[in-house]
């Protein structure tokens, strides 16, 4: 004797939905992390061994004293203006006597070009604060991309962030990120 | 004609049955895209902001380093000062290594090169933390680093 079964009744499961929805609503998190990215050197042997010793024309000497303060080249500058410094040191084009030496390269899709052999060399003290430290470091990064842009601009005519993989990987050889943070000084003393 | 009246008179119920499936619908999508906050804090970060900071590509691929000071909470027990926190817990500077040797054996083969680490750091906390932690690293060899800073006008 087949007995009628009563339909279930699914208006509530919407509610159901609702509230378990609302719940990962809530709970969700998207955040998207970003940051600062930088490749640090590989630890040397010797620490006493300088490494490659560079040209003083080609290093530009960038320092976060202990009170936060900016130094470029010995000259205490204001935050600011360390980009446009950065910026005019790294540049690429024609040799000039002041500016870094300049490396010729051979680079796909763009042909012989001047590689900037400058370093930027970026010190800090143990009592820098992190805040300062980074500060400088967004600066640079700047620094580099608007470099980066205007290369893109001559060359290709577009912005760094609409070329494709290999024109990007021809920009990033001719104009490499080239910061060196010098082995840690303490010069407060104590470990 | 009477007929045709009588069918116009009674507007049909809007059905609602296919209701659960699109909320459903959503539902699965915030279940896929929610990550729960896979670690509890145990110092507190305030992140600082950087106008160049890039998005991370790959979150699989990224491990993250903690210093900050301690929690509100923490603090009676340990103090002010920055410290390092690993995973769930404090950790003192030798065991990075360990770390980034534990979190490298859990990528793929292949991946392994690219492992970054995001060292997310307390804007007060001083250098002289961070610069450890950094030659701990350089030690252990994981030499992809992303100070983790929030862009300016962005949520976080």
């Amino acid at each position: 004797m087949a007995r009628k079964t009563p339909d279930i009744n699914a208006g509530s499961m919407a509610d159901i939905a609702f509230l378990l929805l609302i719940f990962f609503l809530v709970t969700t998190t998207m955040n998207v992390d970003s940051g600062i990215s930088r490749t640090l050197p590989p630890l040397v042997d010797n620490p006493q061994d300088d490494g490659i010793k560079v040209k003083e024309r080609n290093s530009l000497q960038v320092r976060v004293s202990g009170n936060d303060m900016v130094l470029v080249g010995g000259q205490r500058v204001a935050l600011r203006q360390v980009k446009d410094l950065a910026k005019e040191f790294a540049t690429f084009g024609p040799e000039q006597e002041h500016l870094p030496e300049k490396e010729e390269k051979e680079i796909p899709l763009i042909g012989v070009f001047n590689v900037s052999k400058g370093i930027i060399s970026l010190q800090n003290d143990r009592s820098t604060s992190y805040e300062a430290y980074l500060a400088v470091q967004n600066e640079l990064t700047k620094a580099y991309n608007e470099l980066r842009n205007e290369f893109s601009h001559r060359y290709f005519g577009k912005d760094f962030s609409e070329l494709n993989a290999d024109e990007r990987k021809a920009v990033l050889t001719a104009v490499p990120t080239r910061i060196s943070e010098a082995e840690p000084v303490d010069l407060t003393g104590k470990k | 004609m009477a007929k045709f009246r009588k069918k116009s008179k009674e507007t049909p119920a809007l059905s609602t049955s296919s209701l659960p499936d699109i909320v459903f619908m959503l539902l699965f999508f915030f279940m896929v895209s929610t990550t729960m906050r896979e670690v509890e804090m145990q110092v507190k970060v305030d992140l600082p902001s950087a106008s160049e900071a890039v998005k991370l590509e790959k979150k699989s691929l990224v491990s993250y380093i903690y210093v900050g000071p301690p929690t509100t909470q923490n603090r009676a027990k340990y103090g002010d000062a920055p410290r390092i926190q690993l995973n769930d817990s404090f950790a003192q500077l030798g065991l990075i290594g360990e770390f980034v040797a534990s979190e490298r054996e859990k990528l793929d083969e292949r991946d392994r090169p690219s492992m970054t680490i995001s060292l997310k750091a307390d804007s007060k906390t001083k250098m002289g933390i961070i610069t450890d932690v950094k030659q701990a690293l350089r030690r252990a060899n994981a030499l992809n680093l992303s100070y983790a800073a929030k862009r300016p006008g962005g949520a976080e």
